[in-house]
């Protein structure tokens, strides 16, 4: 029973094993990323920037079609283009950081629509839009795979600079030259994370992957190390059940693995024991002293 | 005595309006100094000028024997984030930077000091408690803990005993002395100046310009406070804001 419904579509499928070891390293890559975004009260920047990515890679889908390279390379320059130029934006006009930032994502997704549209067909832009992660050939799974490493491995490096840039950036102006190096080489990871992301669940549902975990994780663990492996957990947990959900059901797989980390989301806000709504009901245990 | 910092013409400001004008004095090592004066009279400008956060519109900071990351401060609004996952171990940890650095290990080599730290501001048994959670007090008290731990010869803080409770203050007080002892040179911006009288034998009265610098009872005489209060008056806002913060 459960080894039909859980294991049998991955023993038989190559497809399936692919679109899993995906996810995994989405999942590893993004994640931290996420709870990083969330901390820093930026989970609205991430979203901006996986729009923004959109025309970029639309502009390497018109050069070259659906080609992974042409597409992450477009990517990558927009997203970083769009990192840089927020910040800027952000410091130079007094326009609130939320308004600029609905204004931008809503006309990047409309240049991008509008540039895959000119030359490519409706399954071309549903490619673009939520991904193929039930289509990731070797190249992809090796690029996936490669930002994962890539980005875990930076964040190590940069893990304590990075807290100090969260929760007290002028300390770490004070003390050391990294701040600005910091910033930018996390909006750097974002980026890079988005479009990778993008490659297996399209812009729209790349940001969910590396947000809605990170979200449902505050509910579940109070330190740093806890959320960022609470949260690679819930994601690696709603990737196999979304895309069992979508073998089953035959449903679309990035939508129903987002879905699936939303509802994470809920039931963590409901039942999570840090600030969840029910620990809130009950009588507070004070802190001993 | 030697010099820690010599303001040599010293002008500080903000898009060229200057904040503090023409400042010539010098701070002597290991002195203890309380910088007092109206509000808007530039002292936070002032300790800014010296961690180079702002730049002199003209003239220069000058340091003895010190360079610039010898120096620990204590900002006036720490812009931290108390709702950030970090314990107050974790915090206090962070003054380790000199010597861990960005990737450093921080490992059992550094612990007992940083309990040590912990146990000199009176925070023993809330090592492990977030720092959402802590009261006001406690939360200064973990900031003087870092400051502890930073071991930097010149020490610098603004208004740190805003909102504090009177033990607190007492306790931080017994730390900023006892870093006067150890030689360091200490510089704090006070409002209070019945606790600068008592505590801190040497005073900067500033008011935009310099009223008088040097040993506390000379310098805070009923007539310097009341030519601050003037000058204050003379250069920014409405007076009674002057008049009832330097009072
Ligand atoms: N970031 C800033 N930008 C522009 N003006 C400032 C800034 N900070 C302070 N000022 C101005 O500089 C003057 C001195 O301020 P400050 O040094 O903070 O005074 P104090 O700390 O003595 O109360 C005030 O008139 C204040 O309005
Ligand atoms: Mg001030």
């Amino acid at each position: 029973m459960i080894w039909d419904a859980v294991f049998q579509p991955f023993a038989d499928f190559g497809f399936m094993r692919r679109a899993l070891l995906g996810c995994i390293a989405i999942s590893v890559g993004a994640t931290p990323v996420g709870v990083f975004l969330m901390l820093r009260r930026m989970s609205l920047t991430g979203d901006a920037m996986a729009h923004a990515i959109l025309p970029g890679a639309a502009v390497g889908y018109l050069v070259s079609g659906l080609s992974l390279g042409a597409m992450t390379v477009g990517g990558l320059i927009a997203g970083m283009a769009v990192a840089l130029l927020s910040g800027f934006v952000t410091r130079v006009t007094a326009l609130r950081e939320d308004a600029s930032l609905a204004a931008f994502y809503l006309i990047s997704l409309a240049l991008g629509v509008l540039i895959v549209s000119t030359r490519g067909s409706n399954v071309d832009l549903m490619h673009v839009l939520f991904g193929t992660v039930l289509a990731l050939d070797d190249a992809a799974l090796i690029l996936l795979c490669a930002f994962a490493s890539l980005s875990v491995l930076v964040l190590a490096l940069l893990f304590r600079p990075l807290v100090l840039e969260c929760a007290d950036p002028q300390f770490l102006r004070s003390v050391s030259g990294l701040s600005a190096v910091t910033h930018f080489t996390f909006l750097a990871l974002v980026v890079m994370n988005l479009v990778g992301g993008f490659h297996a669940l399209g812009t729209l549902m790349a940001v969910g992957i590396m947000i809605l975990p990170a979200a449902a994780a505050r509910f579940w663990a109070a330190g740093i190390g806890g959320l960022v492996l609470t949260a690679i957990i819930i994601a690696m947990v709603s990737s196999l059940t979304g895309l069992l959900l979508s073998y089953h059901y035959s449903l679309p797989s990035g939508p129903a693995i987002i879905l699936v980390a939303g509802i994470a989301y809920g039931v963590s806000l409901v039942f999570g024991p840090v600030g969840g709504l029910i620990a809130q009901a009950l009588p507070r245990r004070d802190f001993e002293v | 005595m030697t010099t820690a910092i010599a303001f040599r013409d010293l002008t500080l400001g903000y898009d060229r309006h200057p904040a503090v004008h023409h400042l010539q004095t010098e701070i002597g090592t290991g002195s203890l100094t309380a910088v007092v004066g109206p509000n808007g009279a530039g002292k936070s400008t002032l300790l800014k000028g010296v961690i180079g956060a702002l730049s002199p519109l003209g003239g220069s900071v000058i340091f003895g024997g010190l360079n610039r990351d010898d120096i620990a401060f204590l900002p006036q609004q720490a812009d931290i984030d108390r709702s950030f996952p970090l314990t107050v171990l974790d915090l206090v940890a962070m003054g380790l930077w000199r010597e861990i650095g960005a990737f450093g290990g921080l490992g059992r080599k550094q612990k007992p000091r940083v309990e040590a730290a912990v146990a000199a501001v009176g925070l023993t048994g809330f090592e492990t408690r977030p720092i959402g959670s802590l009261s006001g007090g406690q939360m200064q008290r973990a900031l003087f803990a870092r400051l502890l731990l930073q071991d930097a010869q010149l020490v610098l803080l603004d208004e740190p005993f805003a909102a504090i409770d009177a033990r607190t203050m007492a306790d931080l007080i017994a730390v900023i002395e006892g870093w006067h002892e150890e030689g360091r040179t200490v510089l704090t911006v006070l409002h209070d100046y019945d606790m600068v009288r008592a505590h801190f034998p040497r005073t900067l009265l500033l008011a935009r310009e310099l009223v008088a610098h040097g040993p506390t009872h000379e310098v805070l005489t009923a007539e310097n406070q009341f030519r601050a209060r003037q000058m204050c008056e003379a250069c920014d806002g409405p007076p009674h804001v002057c008049g009832r913060s330097a009072a």
